[in-house]
């Protein structure tokens, strides 16, 4: 079963060195080229020393024992500060390209990913999905958001210089702004399974018009907030919905207090939040309400969810005044999360803070979906 | 008891080293005190458990390294033409099991440091010689158990067993594996919790902290992190087995669990262990190099003091294995500063090791060959470990070729050789008898030129964006891969021909007599081998480590320089 190898098509010819394909890859092949400079030098430092020592102290009779040196301070001081120094910068540019890749601009455009063993499944903002592909325009900031239906995989595209993981029970973000039209890879890099070396794809960067052409010329699906709304129907989640659960219209965006573990505490409605409050809805209930609503783990698929939230998002009537992402000049977030607006920045640090307990604390009321209502 | 002065000049004159011919084995040594399989495999004697270490752990690294084997003939073709994708991922598991847990943790502390540790502090054995031997029936039952797992077709999970794939999706013996790994972490405690104690309190009179050699304070340093990290990673595994056994939701999303905690208990073991598996290779080449340049090591106090720096440090930059995972930012730059300032007493280890050298008598044995091989790619391993460090860097290169490069340098290039130099240097020590010069250089050569061309060209992949754990790859990358596999080819024949001469010097060696390269140290004062108790009379140390200069002294006549001592 070699299902792997017709995955690999030959996109590009031998090379020693990666195109150059979005605004992060000058950045990053700066920081290399200095890295690997600073390698190189002392790399023939200490082999030309090693050789010269060799050579020139060369052992000359069996019996030779040479003439000790004092430990000299001055020298160990030396060669501690040096590299001390050199370790700084490097940590320095290193951190800032982090940053600068983890500041997600505000008018990326936002195109949904989810990785699933073993393929990724893509959906742009028109609702036109597609499969172990992804086609972008030239020259505009995109963002991904990705989840994982399964396992942890990692969307990586190295002509971007680009990658993140994908994890399950999450949503996870990445942007670039691609740079240069043509045809790329696009790899899992984190392990996944069987056929982790065939969840391969190809990344395609189009000119603006010629993607607003691709996106428009085969059916495209119903944009994701117009089927969530059939979904919202269909799960019956309007039934309480306004009544004895809160209403949904904007909430998006917005600090929501919850009793969480028996503690109210303030979180941040993001995507991430509204996910939650699908799929474990006991462990986060908002504040005045009673535990009513079940869970829908395991019932909805990712992609369900995704335009659940979609919905939820377009319900929203001050849409255009509320930042979709993280303003570019705020202070950089955690990597990962969903960032809230600046009002909600000066709350309670819960509402930044989740990225590592997105997930509902050890003991809380539902472990097991089989176990719910 | 009567006790003698210890005097490394005095005693067995380094001599030996220009009249090899004339020495005997001495009838009475660990060795030739029975001979009966009861007589090795009930033993007490450090030593003997030693040599128990080095015949299993020899085992593990074959079946390893015919993992890796196998693994580079596939991808010597772009296609996965030789194994289905499953069978090469059981592949890399059971490579790197069987490397990291079954040969590269127990290598130089539980054969070289067990054989020697004791010897040098001038103690009779370790603290608890029959945990001691307990830790060695340990590894064996996890190593049985291990070899049980490949052969009912093995785990998918790679070493790393990240959830939730290993806990709830993967099909194969994941439960039996995690077993094997959690008793041989108890090996480890023990072997840890036994060099420890034997350091604070079996030294013999006159051994002060400051007069023991470098490579006791590694391996000390090396007991701390293994008593300490290998729990963690004991929790870590069962945790797994309880969310995969009993459902207990804890990694897994579905079950309300984080899959991202494992990887921080995971890597929160398994950072300080990368320093498990080289601060004692750092000890084993502080030995040599002050041995084959006749130097006292310069700067005693920093090297000592750079391993307790790094074990202590060690423990906090797990979190640079999870920079694209998904952490904050701002914990993300802690763990990154950390690990930049980890590589400082790193680069002091080196620049010492080269002012060592500088004016001494540097002769190119075996062991020698080996440790020069160590300082060079052991670099290269520690400047692409910074690389990695820096986090916008890590983006592009995290689970590429360059980090098995990156690794490979270090732990291969690094503490394999490292272990490699040690067996040369001490083998004649453990056995009473000299290998074949011409071909143990001819291996050492081998590793080192083999070794370059199988992992300098995965530098090239990784940053071209080749991922690990592929078994097929696109055809442009298949050049820089049939040069690592080339070069893999040679470095087999490097690792295996020591097995050949090593074993045939038990027969026909040359008797090397107890101190054939002239070395200071009190592993080289009693004979080879050496006796049960390791020295006829308790020793009583008057000199500091690496005491050349009272050597030279005797050579030439001249009084002795007063000794300083290090404080
Ligand atoms: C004989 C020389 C060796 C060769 C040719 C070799 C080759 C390889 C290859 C091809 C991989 C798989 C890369 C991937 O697809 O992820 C690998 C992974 C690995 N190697 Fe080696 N290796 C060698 C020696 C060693 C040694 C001596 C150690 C440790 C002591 C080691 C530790 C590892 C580890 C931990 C992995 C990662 C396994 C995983 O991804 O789960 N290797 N090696
Ligand atoms: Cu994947």
């Amino acid at each position: 079963m070699m299902s792997v190898l017709a995955q690999f098509e030959k996109i590009e010819p031998f090379r020693l060195f990666p195109k150059q394909a979005s605004n992060f890859a000058p950045e990053m092949d700066a920081l290399y080229f200095f890295l690997t400079a600073v390698s190189l030098f002392f790399t023939v430092l200490i082999f030309g020393l090693l050789i010269f020592f060799v050579i020139k102290y060369r052992r000359k009779h069996v019996d030779e024992y040479p003439e000790q040196l004092p430990t000299n301070m001055v020298l160990e001081l030396t060669w501690t500060f040096i590299p001390l120094l050199i370790a700084l910068v490097m940590f320095f540019w290193g951190a800032k390209l982090f940053v600068r890749m983890s500041n997600i601009p505000q008018n990326a455009m936002e195109i949904a990913v989810t990785g699933k063993q073993w393929m990724w499944n893509v959906q742009h903002p028109t609702g036109k999905r597609e499969k172990n592909e992804l086609h972008v325009p030239l020259g505009r900031p995109v963002k991904l958001r990705m989840t994982s239906e399964d396992v942890i995989h990692s969307f990586a595209l190295p002509a971007f210089r680009a990658k993140h993981d994908v994890v399950p029970g999450r949503y996870t973000e990445m942007w670039f702004t691609p740079t240069e039209a043509g045809t790329y890879y696009l790899f899992c890099t984190e392990y996944c399974g069987t056929l982790h070396s065939g969840m391969v794809g190809r990344l395609v960067v189009m000119g603006e018009q010629e993607y607003a052409a691709w996106l428009t010329n085969s059916v495209a699906d119903e944009a994701p907030h117009l089927a969530g709304a059939k979904l919202f129907e269909q799960f019956s989640c309007i039934t309480c919905h306004g009544q004895q659960a809160p209403t949904l219209a904007n909430i998006y965006g917005t600090p929501r207090r919850v009793v969480r573990g028996g503690k109210t505490v303030e979180v941040f409605a993001d995507e991430d939040y509204v996910r939650r409050a699908i799929l474990n809805p006991q462990a986060e209930l908002v504040e005045g309400y009673p535990p009513l609503m079940p869970t829908y783990q395991g019932i909805l698929t990712e992609d369900q969810v995704n335009q659940l939230i979609a919905y939820v998002k377009s319900l929203n009537d001050t849409n255009s005044s509320r930042p979709e992402g993280r303003p570019v000049d705020a202070a950089p977030m955690p990597q990962g999360a969903i960032v809230p607006d600046p009002a909600a920045a000066s709350g309670p640090r819960e509402s930044v803070m989740h990225v590592d307990d997105g997930i509902v604390p050890f003991g809380s009321a539902t472990t097991r979906p089989t176990t719910q209502p | 008891m009567t006790t003698v002065p210890f005097d490394p000049a005095f005693d067995r004159p380094p001599e030996d080293a220009s009249t090899p011919g004339e020495h005997t084995i001495p009838a009475d040594n660990y060795l030739s005190n029975g001979h009966s399989i009861s007589s090795w495999l009930l033993t007490v004697d450090h030593k003997r458990i030693g040599i128990l270490y080095l015949i299993s752990i020899t085992f593990f690294f074959a079946i390893g390294g015919l993992a890796a084997t196998l693994m580079r003939l596939e991808l010597a073709t772009p296609k996965a033409d030789m194994f289905e994708p499953d069978n090469y991922n059981k592949l890399f598991t059971a490579h790197g099991v069987a490397m990291i847990f079954f040969f590269l943790v127990p290598s130089v502390p539980a054969v070289l440091g067990n054989f020697l540790l004791p010897i040098m502090i001038g103690a009779r054995d370790l603290a608890f010689p029959r945990i001691n031997l307990l830790s060695w029936y340990l590894y064996a039952i996890a190593g049985a158990m291990a070899i049980v797992v490949f052969a009912m077709g093995g785990v998918d999970t790679g070493w790393t067993f990240y959830t939730p794939y290993s806990s709830t999706f993967s099909n194969t013996n994941v439960v039996l594996a995690i077993c094997a790994i959690f008793i041989a972490g108890f090996s480890s405690i023990f072997t840890g919790l036994n060099f420890i104690v034997t350091v604070h309190t079996m030294r013999a009179p006159g051994m002060t902290w400051f007069r023991m050699p470098l490579f006791v304070w590694s391996n000390y340093a090396t007991a701390l992190i293994m008593i300490l990290g290998t729990p963690v990673l004991a929790i870590a595994m069962l945790l797994v087995l309880a969310e995969r056994l009993a459902g207990i939701g804890i990694f897994d999303p579905r079950m309300g669990g984080d899959p991202v905690l494992f990887q921080h208990l995971f890597w929160f073991y398994s950072h300080p262990a990368v320093y498990i598996m080289i601060l004692p290779g750092f000890g084993v080449i502080s030995e040599v190099i002050t041995a084959f340049s006749r130097k006292k090591v310069f700067g005693y106090s920093f090297i000592a003091f750079s391993s307790l720096a790094i074990a202590l440090i060690g423990f906090l930059v797990w979190g640079h294995h999870m920079f694209i995972t998904g952490i904050s930012t701002y914990g993300g730059m802690v763990f990154s500063l950390l690990s930049f300032l980890i590589a400082v007493p790193t680069a002091i280890k080196i620049f010492n090791w080269i002012a060592t050298m500088y004016k001494g008598s540097i002769s190119l044995d075996t062991p020698m060959l080996y440790a020069l091989a160590f300082i060079g790619l052991f670099l290269i391993g520690g400047l692409t470990g910074l690389f990695l460090a820096a986090m916008g860097m890590d983006i592009h290169l995290h689970d590429t070729y360059f980090v098995i490069a990156h690794f490979h340098y270090v732990m291969v290039g690094g503490m394999v050789t490292a272990y490699l130099a040690g067996i040369h240097f001490w083998w004649p020590k453990m056995t009473g008898r000299m290998y074949n010069d011409v071909w143990s250089k001819i291996s050492a050569v081998l590793v080192f030129m083999g070794f370059n061309l199988t992992f300098f060209p995965q530098f090239l992949l990784g940053y071209l964006g080749m991922p690990r754990r592929y078994a097929a790859y696109p055809d442009e990358f298949q050049l820089l891969n049939v040069l690592s596999s080339a070069g893999a080819s040679i470095l087999a024949v490097g690792f295996a021909l020591p097995l050949f001469y090593l074993v045939k010097s038990l027969w026909d060696g040359k008797v090397a007599g107890p101190n054939p390269w002239g070395a200071a140290g009190l592993e080289w004062q009693t004979t080879s081998p050496p006796p049960t108790f390791n020295f006829d009379e308790t020793p009583i140390v008057t000199q500091e480590a690496y005491a050349y200069d009272d050597i030279r002294a005797d050579k030439l006549g001249l009084p002795r320089p007063e000794n300083k001592g290090h404080h």
